[in-house]
């Protein structure tokens, strides 16, 4: 040993240190500034339960024929980027697309009166598939928005044979294209988050509802269930409407008038 | 009753080899499936987004559920203190552990994301069932590994009772889980009952036993090793047990569901003109998994035979898969109820209509590989460890024979 005091070297503790620190500086840098740069319009702070986004949809004015929500969120969404895998049945790649919303045609078997509804995630207080996700991936935010955590996700489909709406789909395929505010990839499960993008960027409707607005059928309100100044609440309180497997109790977030 | 000893299964080389070979080429086919689908996605499957668990969670259920069954002897003897079982009992946690570690390499390798396991080891949401399921199946193998210690290493023998009860409550706690994955969706008709867990159970006992009774009788019957008629009658009319019991909760499974007038449509497709799920169901299920073993095991002249016993083993097992493909694809392909007194005139996706499924081949592959595994684990532990009991012959297990 040519060691010659018990003291600990000091420069080489002062090396470590800058080392360390440059290295630091150097992991967390490009991350706080990507936040700043590309998060500058996007809320700073977090989501709080003041606030539950929610929705209403009107059956009687949702249009017979009309596609307009499903086709306005599969552009939105990037469903529409995806490309059918060579040698796959037109019949199986229609089973296996991911949709986030689509349309169904029910007729009341008494009354024989028909009612359309748009099916998308009901966003529902008590989510089942929340519960079963082993991960924590399928999540509830405190606004309300029931969504999939795609870091976290592992696909193992608990959360699809869980959800009572079919409102989640997996993704079978390997994606090439796919949006910057809907990230996807091979291998997880995601449903409708209410264009959670829009959410935390201030705006205040979802593209179903603007593209059912375009049409002029304006079957769709969405908004805030806990504030009485909203649109929502409002028609809410004009219309009797009614949650999908209300026996369940799940609380659902989207609510059906006129059927 | 005289003391026991155990030995290795002593084949000869070239017939190990070649057995150990055939089970090698099984399970790298089932890796080569199950590379191709993470590869290439899910979509060369026949699992949608209706049905969205396929033929590999059949397998891997059944492993699972057997493998817990299988642990029933070892508990017989030493929870029970039946004297009989004590001989069978090594052979019994290491199919245990094998039929598990099958199982769940299944399960694993038809994750979406398979590659995120260590995800699922360290973020838990404790309110979900799979989650729990992590701990019985992790825990499981840890406490029959230190189970087979403790009755294997002579000194640790007064050990083994404690360590065979908390294995045996362990085990029912594991099936619980298992069938609970299921009895908790509120979402789809056939699943929403807390029957499917005791089901299960009973389930694991007789699927565990029907693979433990052809282990036994292959290898013993292989090597020349004497197995005398007492042990293989316990164990068949235990088995024949086993069957009726399951077969009784079938019956009050849906007995249940046809009382209730909700159920009703669920109840028409699966027993009357459900397709192949009729079929399965009738004639897999019902007919081989049931009454065939049953007729065959209590059989006063067919019930004595080797052959016969373990036609009926393979029935039972046959009959399991085939339960295990109603409940888990037939629960799936049945329309969700999603608008009760409504009738679906239009849907963007198929609500009203039976899922279509068709098992592609990459899927039985890689459930094959799961058995490929469990299977080859067997036989590995059983040549290089003693498990296997030198002799079942009547007079050396049988204190009235002797």
């Amino acid at each position: 040993m040519s060691k010659t005091t018990d003291q600990p070297d000091q420069d080489r503790r002062a090396f470590i240190g800058k080392a360390a620190g440059a290295l630091a500086a150097a992991t967390l840098a490009p991350g706080v500034f990507l936040h700043v740069t590309a998060d500058a319009a996007y809320r700073q702070e977090p989501v709080t339960s003041k606030v539950r986004w929610g929705m209403l949809i009107d059956t009687q004015r949702c249009a017979n024929g009309c596609t307009a929500c499903v086709d306005a969120c599969n552009h939105e969404n990037g469903m529409d980027l995806l490309v059918k895998p060579e040698g796959l049945s037109d019949d199986m790649w229609d089973q296996q697309i991911p949709r986030w919303i689509r349309k169904v045609k029910v007729q009341d078997r008494a009354t024989g009166v028909a009612a359309n509804l748009p099916m998308l995630c009901q966003h529902c207080e008590y989510p089942p598939c929340v519960d079963v996700c082993p991960t924590g991936a399928s999540f509830r935010r405190a606004d309300g928005i029931v969504m999939v955590d795609r870091h976290t996700c592992i696909g193992c489909r608990y959360c699809m044979m869980a959800c009572p709406y079919k409102a989640r789909s997996f993704i079978h395929e390997v994606v090439e294209h796919k949006p910057t505010i809907a990230p996807r990839g091979r291998g997880c499960v995601e449903s409708c988050n209410f264009c959670v993008q829009r959410r935390d960027s201030g705006g205040t409707t979802t593209a179903c509802q603007d593209a059912c607005d375009r049409e002029g059928h304006k079957a769709i309100v969405f908004g805030d269930l806990n504030d009485p100044a909203s649109d929502l609440w409002q028609a809410l309180r004009k219309h009797p409407s009614r949650q999908i497997r209300a026996d369940l109790r799940l609380n659902t977030g989207v609510r059906y008038s006129g059927v | 009753m005289k003391k026991t000893y155990f030995s290795e299964w002593r084949i000869e080389s070239p017939r190990y080899w070649s057995i150990l070979a055939l089970l090698a080429a099984v399970v790298a086919i089932g890796g080569l499936a199950a590379l191709y689908m993470e590869h290439e996605g899910h979509w060369v499957t026949g699992m949608t987004n209706q049905v969205v668990w396929g033929t590999p969670h059949v397998f891997a259920i059944f492993l699972i559920v057997a493998a817990s069954g299988a642990l029933n002897v070892a508990s017989i003897g030493s929870v029970f203190e039946k004297k009989i079982y004590k001989p069978l009992a090594p052979l019994s946690g290491l199919l245990a552990i094998a039929l598990l570690v099958g199982g769940l390499l299944v399960l694993v390798l038809d994750l979406g994301r398979p590659e995120r396991l260590i995800v699922a080891m360290t973020t838990y949401n404790f309110k979900s069932i799979f989650a729990w399921n992590i701990f019985l199946y992790t825990g499981f193998m840890a406490i029959v590994a230190v189970y087979l210690w403790l009755m294997m290493e002579h000194k640790m023998n007064p050990y083994s009772k404690p360590a065979g009860l908390l294995a045996f409550v362990w085990r029912l706690a594991l099936t619980t889980g298992t069938g609970s994955i299921f009895g908790f969706l509120v979402a789809r008709d056939a699943y929403d009952t807390a029957l499917l867990a005791p089901m299960f159970i009973i389930m694991s006992f007789s699927y565990g036993l029907a693979i433990y009774l052809l282990v036994l009788l292959f290898t013993f019957n292989l090597e020349g090793r004497p197995l005398g008629e007492a042990v293989v009658r316990r164990l068949k009319n235990l088995l024949g047990v086993f069957v009726a019991a399951v077969l009784f909760f079938t019956l009050i499974y849906h007995l249940t569901y046809l009382y209730m007038t909700g159920k009703h449509e669920l109840e028409a497709f699966v027993l009357l003109h459900g397709g192949i799920y009729t079929q399965v169901f009738w004639v897999g299920e019902v007919l081989i998994g049931g009454l065939l073993p049953l007729a065959i095991l209590y059989h006063p002249a067919l019930g004595r035979e080797r052959g016969w016993i373990a036609g009926a083993c393979a029935a039972v097992i046959i009959g399991g898969f085939s339960k295990l493909y109603v409940i888990v694809i037939g629960g799936q392909a049945f329309p969700i109820q999603m608008f009760p007194g409504m009738k679906v005139l239009e849907s963007g996706f198929y609500d009203g209509l039976v899922a279509p499924y068709a098992p592609s081949l990459p899927e039985v592959l890689l459930g094959l590989g799961g058995i490929g595994v469990a299977l080859a684990a067997t036989l590995v532990g059983i040549r290089v460890l003693r498990f296997l009991p030198q002799s079942l012959a009547d007079e050396v297990v049988d204190p009235q024979a002797a």
